[in-house]
Formats: C-alpha cells, structure tokens, sequence
C-alpha cells in the first residue's frame, strides 16, 4: 500500500496543525460557528445529534495493521470503544470531544492517517473495489490511480469551496464493485481498439434528492490526462454548478441543465488550456504509484492439493464449508482466496465493530493476509490474500469474535447508515430497523434460497445508505413529526446500474419486517429458475409486489 | 486610508472602488465589469469581478489591465478561486486582489490560486490572515506559486 515520504507527511502534520490552531480560535470565540463549520467539515468533523461525529479518511479502504490498531486505541481512548465502517469505505467515530479531535487527528497523523476532506463541500475520500489487485475480473490495478487522485484532491486550492461535496470512484474490473455510476465523478480503466488501457470518464451520477445514473462524458482517455480532465471538469463545475440551493447544487443537476453535450464542450474547453501543461502524469509518475501496490510475496502452492485438502475441511465441517461457499471469492492467484469478514451479525449495528474487533482483526491480518485489511462500501472488512490453508484456523478466530457471519450478499448483510441515533440530519433511524429485518430473517437456508439481495436504507434523502440502488431500498421519512419508511425496488448499483422506483405510500416501523416478508414471498412465487430478486422484478415489474403489499385485509 | 496585504505585508491601497452608479471613473477607480467594458480604452484601468461574472470578457486584454479584484461577498462561495487561477493560467500579471468576506483560513488556498492582495472587509482581521499565509509549506498539486506538481518534484 501507498507509504507516506517527507512530503506526504509534512502536510498532514501542517493540517493537524492548523486545524488545532482553527479549534482553539473557535473555542476562544474568535472564529464562528458559520466559519468554523465548513473548516471542521473539511477535517471530518461534524456537530451531531448527542456528541461530535469523525469521519476518518480510509483512503479507497486500505489499512494495515498498524493503522487498525492505531484506530483501536483511538475508540478507546477517545471514544466508546467501538467504530463504525461508512458507505464511503472511511472509518466513523460517534463520540468523540471537540476539544480532543485536534488530538486524535495528531495520533492519526502518526501512522499514516489523516480526516481531510472527509466532509464539506469538497472533493472527497476515492473509492475503488475492495477486491482491487486481487479480483478475478481485473484488467488493471485502480489504485494506484486512486492515489493519484488523492494526492491531487488533498488541499487542492481551487477546489475547496465547490457548490457541494463531490465524490469520485475508480473501477478496473468487468463487475463494477466501487458504484461508479453514481459518483460525481466515475473512472473506469477501460483498453481502447488497439487494447491499450486508458480511462473513461463518467460524470453527473449521484444519490441524494434527485438520483441519476453518470453520463459518459469521454469514452476513452489517455491516463496522463486523468488529472487535467478532472480539473477541467471541477473548473466547469465550481464556476457553474448552483449555489442558490443546495437540492440543486451537485454536479448531476448541472449536467442535466447543460445537456451532457454542452456540459462535455465547456470541459474540452478548459481541457485545452489545461492538457499537457504541469499536472499532466509523467511516466515516472504513474510508475512511482504503481510501485506502491506491487504484489506481496505469494507463495508457489500447489492448487491441486489445497484445493482437495480444502474440500476435504469443508466436508468434515459443514459450518466452515458454509463460510467458505458464502463469505469467500476467488483470488487472481492460485492456493489464495479473498475474505469478507461480515460486520452484520444480528443484533449489531450494521458496520459497526469494536476495539478489541479491530486489534483481533490486525492480528489476523498479520498472521494470514500480509498486513493489510480493507473496508467495502457495503461496510464489512476484507483479508484479500488468504493462503486456502489457512482458511480453517482463520475461519476459527473469526468465529469467536462474531465476525463470522455467513451471510455475504445477502438479506441481512444490508447497508444501513446511522440514521437518527447518531445523525442531526436523519428524518428517522435506520438502525431499529436494520435490526428488525435481521431478525426477523435470520434463518440461514431461507436467506440462502432468497439468494443474493442488496437491501440498504437511509435515514433521510442524503442516501448515505444508498437506498436508490439497492434492489430493494428503505428511505426513513418525516410524517408531520413521525418517522415512516418509503420503500423502492429495482435498484442497482452494478454495471447496469438502476435507480429503484417507488412502491407506494410509505409504512410505520413497526410494520417494516411484514413489508419485506410480503416482498420476498411474492418474489420466491414469481421467481423462474434461479432468478435473483432483481431479474424478477425487471422481468414482472413493480405491480405484483405493490398488489401484495398495499391488499386490503378482507 | 483603507489597508489590505500585499507582497506578504499590510499596506496602504492606493485604489479605489467606484460606486457603481457614478457617471464618471478617475484612473485609481476600480470599476465594476459593465462599467469596465464599456470603456473604450482599458488600458490602465481596474476591474472588479463578482461571483457569477466569469473573467471570459478579460482575456482579450490581460496585458492592458493593471489590477483585477474579485469579490467574496460570502466566504464559502468558491468561484473566484477558479476565476483568479485562470486568469493566472492565461498570463495576467497585474494583481490580483481578493476582496470581501473571506477568511484567514483560506489565505494559502488564494495564494496558491495566484491572488497577490488581500483586502478584507474586517481591517482588523488582516494581521491574522497575515499568519494564514504560512499554514502550510508544501502541496500536491501545480498551482500559480508552484508551477510543478509535487510528483515532477519529488526525488
Ligand atoms: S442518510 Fe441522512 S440520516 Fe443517514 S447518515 Fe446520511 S444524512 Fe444521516
């Protein structure tokens, strides 16, 4: 993974820094809330429901060990011993004191970490695959472009102050696990005719109010103009995008009232101001990102004999070989698998996980997967380099920890975001409800014959549960002071990626298990084959499931 | 005389702002845009750029213009970063001067962007914003003060 120089650290001891100095004006009362709000923002900080909320920056999902526990002793010293995995891949705290968070920021600093840009109206955290370098379906590593990228949006000086936040994601796989789609910004490595590999550029996806799916605005780019066309793009949008309404401010609705054409003229525009000046990547620099993400030293195994030997665990214990079928992937590399730890036990809040989680986690990482752990948007964690050997004993301390869920993709491994037990925004919690569900479907072979399902809910139209994309998305809503939950079906956030259409009027808490059991029957009815839930509801459409929910008891 | 920072200290400013209903401009008066382009001869003659004026109708005159102020009439509106940035970009050497409501915080950000002169509402304000100047020593990216991006410098 990337490591710091002398540079990369020099700034983010500056921002600690600046942002202790920033802190103690604003509690001196010479910097005001107005002007302290969008400097906090910038540093991860928010001001929420009950305590502060940090947001700390997990650069597209990679940490090691060190950093873990890094984070780990922060929980507990400064927080309530136990963190929690956002959709963003970054990593929250929902306690922590203001007048410390200069303090945690300096302990961050100390291993490599930092909270800029988490928040505010600026260029945020990159995110990728949390399979990247070790997927399958890979044509090319993302992330030494996401470093690229977050090298180049760190404290860029122009881009600071945008009409809103901006989100940008890179995939390098033929299934797009990063969501690119509805990004402001989507990457996708992509080989041209003559099969050389450059980017193609999607802009003006986004969640929120109004979803959209991206418009391609270049079909393919040449990768030592990722960074020129990202500015050109930010330039057109910072001078155009609006600022009289923050419903209106991304850059989705910009596009939209330009036209992608026009939009795509005004970028070529700058573009030619901007190509080939300066920020155009020099070979050696696209080879200097490159070096940090080389492959760790893998060993030469005999396919053949871990496979059966293997199989052989798997047979004599039918619990980890249900693990194994649910929670593991196939690695690039042979005698290797990948490794989802699942942080949706029931009767947790989804994403959550606990200091002495997160230092067992480091552990393993060390003991089984070169040090390293990543987070995934649909908030679990991964071990990307699992000797098959290895699997049983690694398999063993996950169990103990809780960590073990064998429920990778389906029902109950639901993205949820905090919702209105920690968040000032939410219209209502999401969390009760997550639980509700999970118990509510907790028995493993019926979530198994459901098949893959992605169910996310958001507190409110923020969507940081991605709801519009989830097959089936829960949106908590406020009904003259009472919390209700709309529901939508048909999201996608893969490659064909969909928004979700509304199913009706919206529904009480209390209510929310029998919905889902109402949905699900009518889906396990309908279904042909082995049809997920998804093609079932392309192919029916939205009617047999609104007949059965909203039917009147007679 | 109001004051505001230039060249790294807080200076007396030897220009002014024109109202913008008056009929007539003196040569020390900075002029609002519709004002400005409707002068026959720019030469010598400043401009001031609000946010939404983007500087497109400048860029036949860069040589001409001897100062261009742009206004932050709120901190957090962010497009005279671009505006000032790319006027650098297309060779304007005269000053560049903020104006308004912007903040200390933000002093290394419009350095970078190539503003070279501060005028800030709060005059007493500017001894702090002095200080803003110098919160960071290095950066990623190219920007006006340092053409070169840190990934051309790094060795
Ligand atoms: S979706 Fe709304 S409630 Fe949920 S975390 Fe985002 S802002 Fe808060």
């Amino acid at each position: 993974m990337y490591v710091y120089d002398q540079y990369d650290q020099t700034i983010v001891d500056q921002r600690v820094d600046q942002f202790r100095d920033q802190t103690a004006r604003y509690l001196a009362g010479n910097l005001s809330d107005g002007e302290f709000l969008p400097l906090r923002l910038q540093n991860g900080l928010y001001l929420q429901r009950l305590a502060p909320m940090l947001r700390i920056a997990v650069p597209y999902g990679l940490l090691n060990s060190t950093q873990l526990r890094k984070i780990a002793f922060i929980t507990r010293q400064f927080d309530k011993g136990y963190a929690h995995v956002s959709t963003r891949q970054n990593i929250q705290l929902n306690w922590p004191r203001l007048d410390e968070v200069p303090d945690i920021l300096a302990e961050l600093a100390g291993v490599q970490m930092h909270a800029i840009q988490t928040s505010g109206n600026c260029i945020r955290n990159t995110t990728t695959d949390q399979y990247a370098g070790v997927a399958t379906d890979e044509l090319e590593d993302p992330r030494p472009y996401c470093e690229i990228i977050r090298q180049w949006s760190t404290l860029h000086p122009e881009f600071a102050f945008l009409p809103r936040k901006f989100k940008i994601a890179v995939c390098g796989s033929a299934q797009d696990r990063a969501a690119i789609h509805a990004h402001d910004i989507g990457v996708e490595l992509v080989a041209n005719a003559s099969g050389e590999v450059g980017c193609k550029i999607l802009a003006g996806g986004g969640l929120g109010r109004t979803p959209v799916i991206g418009s391609v605005i270049c079909e393919w780019l040449e990768k030592k103009h990722l960074l020129t066309y990202l500015e050109s793009i930010l330039r057109v949008y910072n001078q155009n995008g609006r600022r009289d309404n923050k419903y209106k401010a991304r850059i989705k609705i910009l596009v939209k009232a330009m036209g992608v054409d026009a939009f795509r003229e005004a970028v070529e525009q700058e573009w030619a101001l901007l190509k080939d000046g300066p920020t155009t990547l020099s070979d050696e620099a696209i080879r200097h990102a490159k070096s940090f993400f080389t492959e760790p030293a893998y060993l030469a195994l005999d396919a053949a004999a871990a496979n059966s030997e293997l199989a052989a665990r798997c047979a004599a214990d039918p619990i980890f070989g249900n693990w194994v079928k649910r929670n593991t992937v196939d690695h690039r590399v042979a005698g290797y698998r990948i490794v989802n730890l699942s942080l949706k036990a029931t009767g947790f809040a989804p994403g959550d996980i606990t200091d002495a989680q997160l230092e067992l986690v480091a552990d393993l990482a060390d003991q089984y997967s070169f040090g390293e752990v990543r987070t995934t948007h649909q908030q679990n964690m991964v071990l990307a380099d699992v000797q098959k050997g290895q699997l049983y004993p690694l398999w063993q301390q996950l169990q103990k920890a809780g960590l073990a869920t064998p429920n990778h993709g389906y029902l109950t491994d639901m993205i949820c975001c905090p919702g209105g037990d920690y968040c000032s925004l939410a219209n209502a919690k999401s969390i009760p409800v997550a639980e509700a569900i999970q118990s509510r479907f907790n028995d493993l072979d019926y979530l198994y014959d459901l098949g893959p399902i992605e169910l996310n809910i958001s507190g409110c139209m923020n969507a940081c549960g991605h709801h519009h994309i989830g097959h089936i998305g829960i949106l908590g809503v406020d009904k003259k002071g009472e919390e209700f939950y709309q529901v939508c079906l048909g999201g996608s956030q893969a490659k064909d990626a969909s928004i979700g259409k509304i199913l009706g009027p919206s529904f009480s808490q209390d209510d929310m298990p029998d919905v889902i059991d109402k949905l699900l029957s009518t889906y396990l009815e309908l279904r042909e084959e082995e049809e997920i839930f998804l093609d079932t509801y392309r192919r029916v459409g939205i009617e047999p499931f609104k007949e059965r929910v909203y039917a009147k008891a007679d | 005389m109001p004051r505001l920072i230039k060249a790294g200290r807080i200076v007396e400013d030897d220009w002014q702002q024109l109202d913008p209903d008056a009929a007539t401009a003196g040569m020390q008066q900075i002029l609002g845009l519709d004002q400005w382009l409707q002068l026959e001869d720019k030469t010598g003659r400043a401009v001031l750029l609000e946010p939404g004026q983007a500087p497109a109708p400048l860029f036949d005159y860069l040589g001409q213009i001897p100062l261009v102020a742009i206004d932050f009439p709120v901190f957090m509106d962010g497009r005279g970063f671009s505006y000032g940035r790319e006027l650098r970009e297309r060779g304007f050497a005269g000053e560049l001067r903020a104006c308004g409501h912007f903040i200390r915080d933000q002093m290394t950000y419009l350095a970078r962007c190539g503003f070279d002169a501060f005028q800030m509402a709060d005059e007493s304000r500017l001894e702090d914003a002095l200080a803003g100047l110098a919160d960071f020593s290095e950066h990623y990216q190219a920007a006006i003060d340092q053409p070169l991006p840190l990934f051309r410098r790094r060795g």
